[in-house]
């Protein structure tokens, strides 16, 4: 961003709140024979656990903006289970400077709209600038509640952004990826940006701040029998080891716009893909086996 | 009242194939209910284009037309299409899964707080019965997509709420027009009255899109690359090998996001679906997201160093081997045998 010397001063001197907005989800993409059932079917307790992909590319993007603004906050907003604590401390290690976990059972069997309107509780609360999060999660696929979220902020959505190349008090400008070409966009702030897959990756864990955040955890974290001994500093005495845990009653809200109650869309139904093997001609690459199947295929007029 | 309504997308001045698709669908499941499929068509200078959408079957085209209009963004779009939701309260809303449906249908949907399901593959209409409360439910709308990465199908209903709305990607509906045009006719929507100001919040600054060259749809032949080509460089075996059999190019999403590929040829569950008689798999590892698209070729080669590879499993003629070696074999045989 090209920066005037008269205006330096005054950008340098913003600081931006960044909420990002992250999945934990199982590992779906590439769901090899380990993680398959004898019956052919997926087995997901089988996956592990990772920060959803797309995420880590909304996460650089607002690190980029803490790089080029001091003193911004980048602060990680994740909604699941205790252990999706996990990536809360995974953006620490890439540079995030706080977190926010958002669980309870009341959130369960959440379709998007009522995950959307969970979300949007909790980061009216952190009242940030700018809200980044990836486009869709590899479990879901949906694409759905970075969009919904912002209509219920109220606030302008920014989707399919590879990168974020200007920003200003009051104006973030953004290229997007779409199907055949970019576009360059800019919006008022706050604004919600959605990134895709084609932006820049995450950069890598940053050995400074996994020595500092090493131990931070949630209250579930520190009171679990499987961490005893665990944890040797008291995160009182070290608050930024103190990750939070957010429920339905730090957020407010209706409760039937909750979880399995707030949820518009039900799942009728769910089969598992089952592989079916065919019978299938093995060949090697070798140059009479290539020149047997081009010339059956041609004697078939299936080419040529 | 009570209708399906289609969300039309243009592009260059045309009618999105996928907006056809979905009015095809659309008369289908309006048969089945007994209601009339209509249009929502958004842009600027567009009248043109509603006669074409009488002859796939809307019946009345709601018109937004105006100049601010011109580009799709999210904040005026979503303004008209929730307003028009409100007043018609149509029982099934249909968006093609672009990167225009995946922007706006979200927003329209929270807004009017309904359910939304995305890239469905299939949707049908059926009757419910609610495993908690007994409650039946007659003629929804099952909204079919698979998920967790591909690995299952699930059937999504919205019992309670409307509109139904959905997200198809593109080629996987039909389009087909009608012998006779509907008798269709327009619904002018006023939007000096639907928006105002802060809709503009987002400036559109700059726009460069190519228009569009590839379309590998009905390709009889397709040569199929994926991660395991390598790189951009390399793609140049499958483009050859294409060329040589007077075949298209097509690539899974691994290939096309590594940018080894464009992605206008992307095939697979968030590409295109493709049915050609032959197609050959070259590095394509053949994971669920991708065979979804491809499946149901007639003839399936799969080329493949990877003996574990789950494409073998799929593939009517295995050749375990380097494809750099295989291809230019296949070429030289298919030049030989042509003479």
């Amino acid at each position: 961003m090209a920066l005037t010397s008269n205006h330096k001063k005054k950008y340098m001197s913003k600081e931006f709140k960044i909420v990002v907005l992250a999945k934990q989800v199982p590992d779906t993409r590439n769901v090899g024979k380990d993680a398959m059932t004898p019956e052919g079917t997926v087995n997901r307790a089988a996956l592990p656990a990772i920060f959803n992909p797309e995420d880590m590319n909304a996460l650089e993007q607002a690190l980029r903006i803490k790089d080029k603004f001091p003193g911004s906050k980048v602060l990680i907003l994740t909604m699941g289970p205790f252990r999706a604590a996990e990536i809360i401390r995974e953006g620490y290690f890439r540079g995030a400077d706080g977190g926010v976990l958002l669980t309870d059972r009341r959130f369960a069997g959440a379709d998007t709209l009522a995950t959307s309107f969970a979300i949007s509780q909790a980061v009216k609360k952190m009242n940030p600038d700018i809200i980044v999060s990836g486009r869709q999660a590899i479990d879901g696929d949906t694409a759905q509640v970075g969009p919904q979220v912002a209509e219920k902020m109220n606030i302008p959505q920014i989707t399919y952004a590879e990168e974020i190349t200007g920003l200003s008090d009051n104006r973030i400008t953004v290229r997007r990826r779409l199907e055949r070409g970019v576009e360059v966009v800019s919006s008022t702030l706050p604004c919600l940006i959605t990134v895709h897959a084609t932006a820049a990756p995450c950069r890598p864990r940053n050995a400074k701040c996994v020595l500092k955040y090493k131990y931070s955890r949630t209250i579930h974290e520190e009171q679990d029998a499987a961490n005893a001994g665990k944890y040797l500093l008291s995160a009182d005495e070290k608050p930024y080891l103190k990750i939070q845990e957010w429920t339905v009653d730090d957020v407010g809200g209706d409760e039937n716009c909750y979880g399995f109650a707030g949820s518009p869309t039900k799942v009728k139904k769910i089969e598992n893909i089952v592989f079916k093997a065919k019978e299938a001609k093995k060949l090697t690459g070798s140059d009479a086996d290539v020149d047997s199947l081009i010339s059956e295929l041609m004697a078939n007029h299936e080419i040529g | 009242m009570n209708n399906i309504i289609v969300f039309i997308e243009t592009d260059g001045g045309k009618l999105c194939d996928v907006s056809l698709e979905l009015l095809t669908k659309a008369r289908s499941l309006a048969e089945c209910l007994n209601v009339d499929v209509e249009a929502l068509l958004i842009g600027s200078n567009i009248s043109g284009l509603v006669p074409e959408l009488y002859r796939y079957g809307a019946k009345v085209v709601h018109v937004a037309d105006d100049p601010r209009l011109e580009f799709f963004r999210t904040l005026p779009y979503a303004a008209i299409t929730i307003e028009l939701f409100k007043e018609q309260k149509p029982q099934i809303a249909l968006f093609g899964a672009s990167s225009i449906g995946r922007d706006l249908a979200p927003r329209v949907s929270s807004a009017l707080k309904s359910g939304l399901t995305a890239d469905c593959t299939s949707l049908d209409i059926g009757d419910h019965e609610d495993a908690r409360s007994g409650k039946k439910y007659k003629n929804l709308l099952y909204q079919i997509r698979p998920a967790f990465g591909g690995n299952i199908i699930a059937t999504i209903v919205n019992p309670e709420h409307r509109p139904q709305m959905a997200t198809v990607r593109e080629g996987v509906m039909k389009k087909e027009p009608l012998e006779k045009p509907a008798d269709g006719k327009i619904h002018q929507i006023d939007t000096a009255k639907i928006l105002i100001d802060s809709d503009f919040a987002v400036e559109i600054i700059k726009r460069d899109i190519e228009e569009k060259k590839i379309n590998i749809k009905g390709a009889q032949i397709i040569i199929d690359g994926g991660y395991g080509v390598g790189s951009r460089e390399n793609f140049k075996l499958v483009f050859d090998l294409a060329k040589t059999l007077g075949a298209e190019v097509g690539a899974s999403r691994a290939a096309v996001d590594a940018g080894f590929a464009d992605n206008a040829r992307q095939v697979g569950q968030t590409g295109v679906t493709v049915r050609p008689k032959l197609i050959i798999c070259l590095g394509v590892s053949g994971a669920i997201q991708h065979t979804a698209g491809m499946d149901q070729s007639k003839i399936i080669i799969a080329v493949n160093s990877d003996p574990e590879a789950p494409i073998h499993k799929i593939a009517d003629y295995s050749i375990i081997g380097d494809l750099n070696e295989v291809v230019p074999r296949m070429i030289a045989s298919y030049k030989k045998h042509s003479k």
